[in-house]
């Protein structure tokens, strides 16, 4: 989807503001959002919740601009429990569970034979190899895409096959394709001027790792 | 930490506060509007990180830590979640696993020349050999930094990083200006940290797109041809691995340097 979280080459965000000996957690809340968040990660198996990605880039711009990173990751994660009934406004606005509601089960995975995100040992033919010249397709999801939108259109080479990956990307609620597509993900080298014009370095490049579906020959 | 860490917390009290967080969480125009509360509440209580209030963690409303411990404990009571094991994880990520992992793989690939052909030709496979691989950092590229070369490493989308090796990103590195200006102007970015790299040096943005990781491996510093290994872990920095800085050589007289 065309939003906020799509950043690279915006301006207007003012200067990076590195801190010195910087905490991993500023605050003891965003330690438990952080633990909560990979703690509740076994409930979504078989509810269907919406990707984690596709839920934190739903964030309306205005206010994703205005939370911190883990505020986004409490929004993310409560609004998945609700999506799928494993809380209620009320049991969140309280921090009691409603008297006489059953005890949530976990639920075997509904697409059991659905790949994961990490490498897969699949046979899959690849489209492109090494020093191809590739576009990058001019595709605008309204679901979660790992494709920017700074490099549509825009010409690269394959420099590298990292092998066969599931697709990640969502329908516009949210879900993956039930058999996720796997297909070969391509680090592509793009000219620092091909994305930038005069604004950027000669010399310089930006590398984008890219699923096959997002390339096209050029 | 947390300003209200410090206060026990009435079961009445709690529920209260909760509600009102709650409350807030429902109407979303209410967090932004909280912004300068946040502010003047942090320092009411004495906040004590000594740094200007500025940046993007500390624009939050006081209400938030009472939301989160709603949250917890429902889940808890609901016997979804395990408070031990939540402790766990914080404790892991606090204290367990971070830049330091990064830091040995750099300095085997500077000590060891057949490992750093093996860290550059498959970096999952020789990060597995000092076993810091695991969630967020499963497959890893590593891209070496030369006299003609410079690698920045970058999230445009979220906040991909290289968990196992580096732990989790500091805050910069998830913020809008870093994750909007390393692909436009990686030179201006570089120089914001104090890093002037030279015209006829290239430079390479990687933007974790994908499920692959990137660590860069910084050029070791002149002066170090003395120090151990395990100094040498000393001496690299976080920063150094993710391509913002270069890793210094040592002040106070290194063996062998002519300082």
């Amino acid at each position: 989807m065309n939003t906020i979280h799509d950043m690279g080459g915006m301006d207007g965000f003012g200067p990076i503001e590195p801190e010195e000996n910087e905490p991993v957690f500023h605050h003891r809340w965003e330690g438990r959002v952080y633990a909560l968040t990979r703690a509740v990660g076994p409930w979504g198996r078989g509810r269907e919740w919406p990707s984690f990605r596709y839920t934190l880039e739903s964030i309306p711009p205005v206010e994703y601009l205005g939370m911190s990173y883990y505020e986004r990751w409490f929004r993310m994660m409560t609004t998945r429990l609700l999506v799928s009934g494993l809380i209620s406004e009320t049991e969140l606005a309280t921090g009691y569970p409603d008297p006489g509601a059953p005890r949530p089960e976990l639920l075997p995975p509904s697409n059991t034979g659905a790949p994961g995100a990490g490498l897969l040992d699949l046979d899959v033919t690849a489209r492109f190899g090494p020093n191809d010249r590739v576009r990058a397709r001019n595709l605008h999801p309204r679901g979660h895409t790992r494709q920017p939108r700074y490099v549509r259109g825009r010409r690269g080479t394959v420099v590298e096959d990292y092998g066969v990956y599931a697709l990640q990307d969502t329908d516009e609620d949210g879900r993956r394709p039930l058999d996720r597509r796997p297909q070969h993900v391509y680090s592509v080298r793009f000219e620092a001027r091909e994305l930038w014009g005069e604004r950027a370095a000669a010399s310089d490049a930006i590398y984008v790792d890219l699923w096959e579906d997002y390339l096209e020959p050029a | 930490m947390d300003e209200s860490e410090g206060r026990p917390v009435g079961r009445r009290g709690f529920i209260r506060d909760a509600a009102v967080g709650a409350a807030a969480f429902a109407a979303p125009g209410k967090l932004m509007g909280s912004q300068d509360e946040s502010h003047r509440h942090s320092h009411e209580h004495g906040h004590d990180h000594g740094h200007d209030h500025d940046h993007e963690h500390q624009d939050v409303p006081p209400d938030i830590a009472l939301r989160v411990r709603a949250l917890e404990s429902v889940l808890v009571e609901k016997g979804m979640v395990d408070s031990a094991a939540l402790d766990e994880i914080v404790d892991t990520y606090e204290n367990r696993i971070g830049p330091r992992n990064g830091a040995e793989v750099v300095a085997r690939a500077w000590v060891d020349s057949a490992y750093r052909e093996r860290l550059l030709a498959d970096g999952t496979a020789a990060i597995g050999e000092l076993g810091h691989l695991g969630g967020q950092g499963e497959h890893m590229k590593v891209v070496a930094n030369t006299p003609e070369v410079h690698n920045l490493v970058v999230c445009t989308l979220c906040s991909c990083y290289p968990w196992p090796t580096l732990g989790l990103p500091p805050v910069w590195y998830k913020s809008a200006p870093f994750r909007a200006r390393a692909v436009i102007e990686p030179r201006a970015v570089l120089s914001e940290f104090g890093l002037d790299v030279p015209e006829d040096v290239e430079v390479r943005v990687w933007d974790s797109t994908a499920e692959i990781r990137y660590l860069v491996l910084p050029e070791r510093p002149a002066g170090t041809e003395d120090m151990t290994e395990e100094e040498l872990v000393g001496i690299v920095t976080r920063d150094s691995m993710i391509g913002v800085a270069r890793v210094e050589t040592p002040s106070g007289g290194e063996p062998g340097g002519d300082a």
